[in-house]
């Protein structure tokens, strides 16, 4: 009893508890992602042992790059479409999953599992569908968009990027709609019937107003997964035709680990985090304004 | 009555319809596997091929890409990770929880700021470091380090979170006053407590190591620690892929995971909601 508020004791409790979890956390978080600042200012090839300090050298070649700015384009205009196609199929599915239906456990299961598998495995197995299996579909049965390989035209590629991604992502944004739409209050809605809602009236003013948390969960998890996609972008196009597919996350792989131009990529991917940054503080700032609203 | 019935039908066709267009892509890859590779590129749709069903795609599969060392290799890894992510997590969180001094603080704001850095930024620098200062890439204890140290912020989060709201803290008082001392309480007392979140924690966690394939391709250059998902990479190098292998490789990859789906699909299920809305 008498040890227990020396200082020497609090650190030793201190490293002990936190300890392991903070080192790991430090060494792999935290110091690489200010090195990786650091880096920045350097130019290096990923061999020399010295890293030359550049100022700011990297970062007006990066400005002056205008692949990197129409790849973070396609990225945002990949993320926007997908973003708004997962929720609306995320919410119809968890809508008519949790209404009176045989099968619900059935179907749930069903919807989520994409989400078990890694986006390399998904990627390869749409790459079959669609270079393949959709080609021979278009030519039995004469259907002109089908005829072609859908990867090996840039707009079309960008599309299949797409519906791969809401296919995969639907199913986990439903089970986070179905956790929302079943914590509504039963009684909130027999109100509503009795007032004389029919069942779109009740959607839209007593179930929609209730799972403004849930909506904000599923948006902001699709954006930052939608944006950061990595795996799926190359094993479905690997960033072709001709590099047209070619997202943020997949232009700083190259650009560090294929051209061999540490700098420039770090650079470029201090960016995106510049971007998440601002992504994750409109979050907390909904979500803070969500719980005034709520109470 | 009867008109309720009948929407209710139309529902469940709706449905059922939908998840057919959901569950083809894993149909189509499963009877292809099945095919010489002649039948899948003049038939890609027949259930199947002109020749017959044909098993040895999975056996040159496995073997070109080492299937089952890489498979050994991702559930050593898995495993691991996973279980001193759990215990390194829940000791973190419960320290933060029960004491307020700045360096509990501290660790707990940095780690919330941490969930705004995507991977991007940190690969780059981790690969600086790890490689061209300590040396240490290709180890599988590397790898199994950085997982852990990705990990450990979110999966301390759910354990914070489930500590103070479910855990009173009269019943560290009474052990305390019984003798125990701190670590005690936690292993005797604490630890039991978080059942499910510690079955939450494992199983998003594992999936998400399970299938990850950027950080591992670029910690374990060497072939023979690969990994599942960068095994399958073999198949798409400089020479045109082999379909029939290819197709089997992808069935062998999904297959280990439906059938722990099959077994604990309702935990798998409440678990990464609980991640999600939680985290």
């Amino acid at each position: 009893m008498r040890k227990r508020n020396t200082f020497r004791y609090k650190l030793v409790l201190f490293l002990v508890f936190a300890g392991p979890a903070a080192f790991c956390f430090l060494m792999v978080m935290i110091v690489p992602f200010f090195y990786g600042i650091y880096l920045t200012f350097t130019s290096w090839d990923g061999i020399s042992a010295v890293k030359e300090f550049v100022n700011i050298e990297n970062y007006s070649a990066v400005f002056a790059d205008s692949q990197f700015w129409r790849s973070l384009l396609l990225t945002a205009v990949y993320s926007l479409i997908s973003v708004v196609l997962v929720n609306i199929l995320a919410f119809v599915l968890a809508y008519l999953v949790t209404g009176k239906v045989k099968g619900q456990n059935f179907f749930r299961a069903g919807f989520f599992t994409p989400n078990l598998i890694g986006g390399l495995v998904l990627g390869y197995i749409w790459q079959f569908v669609f270079s393949r299996a959709l080609v021979c579909v278009g030519t039995e049965l004469d259907i002109g968009v089908l005829s072609t390989s859908w990867l090996s035209d840039p707009y079309k590629a960008v599309a299949a990027l797409i519906i791969v991604s809401v296919w995969q992502y639907s199913g986990f944004m439903m089970l986070i709609y179905i956790a929302g739409l079943t914590s509504v209050p039963k009684d909130l809605i027999e109100a509503g019937v009795i007032d004389g809602c029919n069942k779109w009236q009740v959607l839209k003013n007593v179930i929609l107003p209730q799972m403004r948390s849930s909506f904000v969960i599923c948006i902001f998890l699709s954006i930052t997964r939608c944006f950061m996609t990595y795996d799926l972008n190359l094993s479905l196009t690997e960033g072709g035709p001709y590099g047209a597919t070619q997202m943020a996350a997949m232009y700083v792989y190259q650009q560090a680990f294929v051209s061999k131009d540490y700098g420039a990529g770090q650079a470029e991917a201090v960016i995106l985090f510049a971007i998440c940054a601002v992504v994750s503080v409109i979050q907390v700032y909904i979500g803070r304004k969500n719980e005034e609203v709520l109470q | 009555m009867k008109n309720q019935k009948n929407k209710y039908g139309v529902k469940f066709w709706g449905l059922s319809m939908v998840f057919l267009l959901y569950i083809l892509p894993f149909f189509m890859v499963v009877i292809n596997s099945l095919k010489e590779k002649k039948d899948i590129i003049r038939a890609p749709l027949a259930l199947i091929g002109e020749h017959g069903v044909t098993f040895s795609n999975f056996v040159d599969a496995a073997e070109k890409m080492d299937f089952f060392r890489a498979l050994a290799n991702s559930l050593f890894i898995t495993s691991i990770s996973t279980i001193l992510i759990v215990l390194f997590s829940s000791m973190a969180a419960y320290i933060m929880s029960r004491k307020n001094w700045l360096a509990c603080r501290g660790l707990f704001l940095l780690m919330i700021l941490s969930l705004a850095i995507p991977f991007q930024v940190l690969m780059i620098p981790l690969v600086s470091i790890y490689g061209g200062i300590f040396h240490i890439l290709n180890h599988r204890t590397t790898l199994i380090f950085m997982h852990i140290g990705f990990c450990v912020s979110m999966s301390s989060f759910l354990f914070y979170g489930t500590i103070k709201s479910t855990i009173p803290i009269e019943l560290e008082e009474a052990a305390s006053i019984d003798g125990c001392g701190q670590f005690q309480i936690f292993r005797k007392i604490v630890f039991p407590l978080l059942k499910p979140t510690i079955a939450t924690t494992i199983i998003i966690n594992a999936l998400n190591i399970w299938n990850d394939y950027l950080l591992p391709s670029l910690i374990l250059t060497d072939s023979k620690m690969q990994t599942l998902p960068i095994a399958t990479r073999v198949f798409y190098g400089a020479f045109s892929a082999d379909l029939g292998l290819l197709m089997a490789a992808l069935v062998l990859m999904i297959v280990p995971i439906l059938i722990l789906y099959l077994f604990l699909q309702r935990h798998i299920i409440d678990g990464v909601v609980a991640g999600a809305v939680k985290g």
